[in-house]
């Protein structure tokens, strides 16, 4: 019975517990027993194992069936902020910062009846894209032994893929949740940047960040963009759009749809079967009556490192705010200037470090203009580009990412080559819009590889509609042992 | 130093040295709360008790722009005659402080609020316009508190995050005394404003000075020196006299001026090098993400103008015209927003040219004598407006009137009734007047012949006998009256 019930998606578990089949007791129950058996992914920073269950007898004493997750388990990304729960954002700075506020995203998923079971662990301050940057030390992807993730948003990839949580949340600067997604054969949605706020959560990069719904299924998705995609007086940068309802608008019909396919993205030494997989792609959707409009997206060159400058740079200065003095990690100075020197050098770990390097080089007095400056003015072009696509398509469809999942400490000591990974997933957050990435195929090593629908602006609907065309018309199928328990 | 023709010149071995200077004003908006937070901005509460997560920098915590702010902004800007810009942008200054929570400070850089305006003066030779270069909005950073803990640096974070103006002036000030005028008048602008209280000792207002001093007639510009942080307009002056002495003996002895920050310590009355041109900060400005740019409509704005209450220089020009004032008196009476609103209360129901003398003259020497202001003031001005009518119509004399306005200063008693009580009413009727004229010219026969016989100058005995006699009662323009024809 048991482990039936992790095998259930979110939307089937909702329905059974509305169909009082199943109580919040017997879910939260399940997720946290095989959780408690895959303490090997390391998947988890904080359990909030006890507590959860508490709450899901107290839903079960006085069920409320409206709710959208009622009394449904859920473990998030350690970069939302959880009232009385540790937030460590994979950080030693931040290893025993228990907040006193719940993030907007996440007060979202409570008051919908949802129960926070733990925090996952994800890569230092959400900068990587294997989540070997944690302090909290490497996950496994549950697709194979050794094998990474993705990140930055890794924990959250490998516990949705091993079935820890039924449905989870991410945050996407960059990639970092489409590509874990695409990594671990799940379905990972990045929103319009303005949809979901940032009120709570860790920031990386400001002008980057969005909060994103992680799940098995495109029905899944939906469902848990609904809930936490909400305006937020809180976060300045909050759009007040009409949210329509995902779950209950979703559709497969795709017919007259015009979908883009940018030549930019078919980059040189791309493995065979990542172009195999893109023309899969292009067949169904012109099966199913789209239209496959070739489109030009000139800038895409520059993305990688126009987002090497913007988001480095953001992020020295969001960063600012660890010195020791309030919270967190403090180490012992002479002085003042000693301990902040002390207290961020052992506190941040060498990708932070790295990062905050890089941005506090390009902000300097001198090379702002050469490079923050010129950033932005490339960053505008990019999402022209995607303006005048948008005159002629509806949504854009490309890979994922150029490779499947890597094998833990291949790119560990080559940052280039680990940001590269990003090069598909990037242009879409400069250029601020919504992109989902659906399993779509395995390589030949039998690891899971993923298509990226892109869309307008706030027009999440569309990609998630699309996307819903794909995934039935893929019917993939992840082969995932358990292989680590036991 | 010397002062020719209202000149601040420093004269070194027949060397004329013109002083070079311009402010930034730091004054701290009128505002309940704060400039991207809801925390309470109040003055003197416990260390600490006005602190929201967004002051303290909680990881995750993102700012918001508090509109009555913006507007203070804007008023200020419209008060100073300056240009509004229709769309500001909010920047970080990054740099490392204890009491600077985020790690940086979000002010306005490139794109403030408001842009050049201009402020006029009025100096003892006429008017002088001083340049404004623009006005800004910035948070203030919290306080560092080195002497209470003497192992630690105590931070107090009750001041972190309060909306703050910096009014940046151009290099036009030229002396000590314009730098004060300079300094009352934008205090007093926002006063009438309401946008600052402009309260030194509570640091609403404080600056940053330039100085740079050049030989008299050179065109360009000398090397300047900032003094950070300067609290009141006495040091201001103290710190500019004793930095442009320096900077001429430098020059006068073969060196040139370093540009550097420098900071006034006002024990040892002397400037001192903070830090050189090298070891500047690097501040590393850009515009920060969480905020988007902020643009305002014409409506707004208009909006706000329309709104805008009379300033000095109008109620200058009206007090002028209206009440036929002198230039001099209106400038005081205007120079303060409540002592103009006292005065036009006293003035409404009672006579202007004694309303002036009296405000100007009696009042102001009580409210200096107890060092409170006017809104403080012990009599209030329906019973000064009393007072005044009561001379006015020869109820009593202007010296009774004294006596009586020492008695209000002691509770604000109303005047009608301390004469009636004191009996101090003045004596005007004509025949008591003549019988005590009579009785003084019984009494002194001599000095009637001897002032008869032309020694005019006893007609002042006379008077003084009768307002003795009279116990200071006696109208004394009555008195002159008749003694003139009793003595004629």
């Amino acid at each position: 019975m048991m482990s039936n019930i992790t095998d259930l998606k979110l939307v089937e578990l909702v329905d059974k517990i509305k169909k009082k089949e199943l109580s919040s007791s017997e879910v939260t129950v399940a997720f946290i027993e095989r959780s408690k058996k895959s303490k090997k992914l390391n998947a988890y920073i904080s359990e909030n194992y006890e507590n959860a269950i508490k709450k899901a007898k107290i839903f079960d004493q006085k069920p409320d069936f409206k709710k959208k997750l009622p009394g449904i388990p859920i473990a998030v990304k350690d970069l939302f902020c959880t009232k009385n729960i540790r937030t460590t954002a994979g950080s030693k700075i931040l290893e025993n910062f228990v907040p006193t506020y719940e993030s907007t995203v996440t007060q979202n998923i409570l008051d919908e009846g949802g129960i926070i079971i733990g925090k996952l662990n994800c890569d230092e301050f959400a900068m990587g894209s294997s989540n070997e940057t944690s302090y909290f030390g490497n996950v496994q992807n549950p697709v194979s032994e050794n094998l990474v993730p993705g990140g930055s948003s890794g924990g959250s990839s490998s516990a949705i893929a091993a079935k820890l949580t039924p449905a989870t949340i991410g945050t996407d600067t960059g990639g970092s949740i489409r590509q874990p997604a695409s990594f671990t054969g799940t379905v990972g949605l990045k929103p319009t940047y303005g949809s979901c706020s940032r009120y709570g959560i860790v920031a990386f990069a400001s002008s980057l960040d969005q909060a994103g719904p992680m799940t098995h299924d495109v029905k899944d998705c939906s469902l848990m963009l609904e809930i936490i995609s909400t305006y937020d007086t809180k976060d300045s940068t909050s759009v007040d759009f009409k949210r329509e309802n995902y779950l209950t608008n979703l559709n497969e019909n795709i017919k007259g749809k015009k979908i883009g396919i940018p030549k930019e993205y078919r980059v040189d030494g791309m493995p065979k079967e990542i172009d195999e997989l893109w023309e899969k792609g292009i067949k169904i959707i012109k099966e199913n009556g789209g239209q496959i409009i070739e489109i030009s997206l000139p800038n895409t060159n520059y993305a990688l490192p126009t987002y090497y400058i913007v988001a480095p740079a953001e992020a020295s200065s969001n960063l600012a705010r660890y010195d020791g003095v309030k919270y967190g990690f403090r180490s012992k100075g002479e002085n003042l200037i000693d301990m902040y020197e002390k207290t961020r050098s052992e506190g941040f770990g060498d990708e932070v470090k790295r990062r905050i390097m890089i941005g506090t080089y390009v902000l300097s007095s001198g090379y702002y203009d050469a490079y923050y400056l010129k950033a932005q003015k490339v960053r505008r072009l990019i999402k022209n580009d995607f303006d005048e696509a948008y005159k002629k398509v509806d949504a854009i469809l490309t890979p994922s990412t150029p490779s499947s999942a890597f094998k833990i400490g291949e790119k560990l000591n080559d940052p280039v080559s680990m940001y590269l990974n990003d090069i598909f997933t990037v242009p879409i957050n400069l250029a601020g819009l919504p992109a989902i990435s659906i399993p779509a195929g395995h390589d030949k090593k039998g690891y899971p590889l993923g298509l990226q629908v892109i869309g307008k602006a706030f027009d999440e609907q569309s990609i998630l509609n699309i996307a819903f065309a794909l995934e039935k018309n893929i019917s993939f199928k992840n082969n995932i042992t358990d292989w680590w328990i036991k | 130093m010397s002062k020719n023709n209202g000149e601040y010149l420093i004269i070194r071995n027949d060397n004329k040295y013109e002083v070079i200077i311009g402010l930034e004003v730091h004054a701290q908006v009128l505002s309940e709360s704060k400039l991207f937070s809801t925390s309470s901005t109040k003055f003197g509460s416990e260390p600490n008790t006005q602190v929201s997560l967004v002051d303290a920098a909680f990881p995750g915590m993102l700012p918001v722009i508090n509109e009555h702010c913006i507007k203070q902004a804007v008023k200020t800007g419209i008060g100073l005659k300056a240009k509004i810009n229709k769309r500001s942008i909010f920047d970080r200054k990054n740099y490392f402080y204890a009491d600077l929570p985020q790690g940086y400070q979000i002010s306005q850089y490139k794109d403030p609020i408001v842009g050049e305006g201009s402020v006029t003066l009025d100096m003892p030779n006429g008017e002088k316009n001083i340049g404004i270069e623009r006005l800004h909005l910035e948070q203030d950073a919290g306080k560092s508190i080195h002497d209470i803990d003497p192992q630690n640096t105590l931070v107090d974070l009750n001041r972190s995050g309060v909306a703050l103006m910096e009014i940046v002036s151009k290099p036009d000030l030229r002396s000590l005394d314009e730098v004060n005028a300079y300094i009352k008048k934008i205090r007093s602008i926002m006063r009438y404003l309401g946008t600052c209280d402009g309260n030194m000792q509570e640091g609403s207002l404080r600056a940053d000075v330039n100085v740079s001093v050049r030989k008299k007639g050179d065109k360009k510009l000398g090397t300047r020196c900032e003094i950070k942080n300067v609290n009141s307009i006495k040091f201001m002056q103290m710190a500019i006299d004793f930095e442009a002495n320096r900077q001429v003996d430098i020059i006068e002895e073969g060196g040139s001026i370093d540009q550097e920050t420098r900071l006034f310590d006002t024990k040892k009355n002397e400037t001192r090098s903070m830090r050189s041109k090298e070891d500047a900060h690097d501040y590393r400005y850009f515009p920060d993400p969480d905020l988007l740019p902020l643009e305002l409509n014409d409506n707004y704005i208009d909006q706000i103008k329309k709104n805008i209450p009379e300033l000095p220089d109008e109620k200058k020009k009206r007090f002028i015209e209206k009440f036929k004032l002198s230039p001099y008196e209106a400038n005081i009476l205007v120079s303060d927003i409540e002592i103009s609103k006292y005065f036009e209360e006293v003035s409404k129901n009672s006579d202007v040219k004694l309303a002036t003398n009296w405000i100007t003259g009696e009042l102001f020497a009580l409210l200096n004598e107890k060092n409170i202001e006017i809104t403080e003031s012990p009599i209030s001005s329906k019973n000064l407006s009393k007072l005044i009518n009561l001379i006015k119509d020869g109820t009593i004399s202007g010296k009774i009137a004294k006596s009586v306005f020492e008695i209000m200063r002691d509770g604000d008693k109303d005047p009608i009734t301390i004469v009636e009580e004191k009996g101090l009413k003045q004596q005007s009727d004509p025949k008591e007047l003549e019988n005590l004229i009579n009785k003084v010219i019984i009494e002194n026969p001599k000095n009637v012949e001897a002032y008869k016989s032309g020694k005019d100058k006893l007609f002042g005995f006379f008077v003084g006998q009768v307002m003795k006699n009279s116990n200071g009662k006696a109208n004394p323009k009555l008195v002159n009256e008749i003694l003139k024809k009793k003595l004629n």
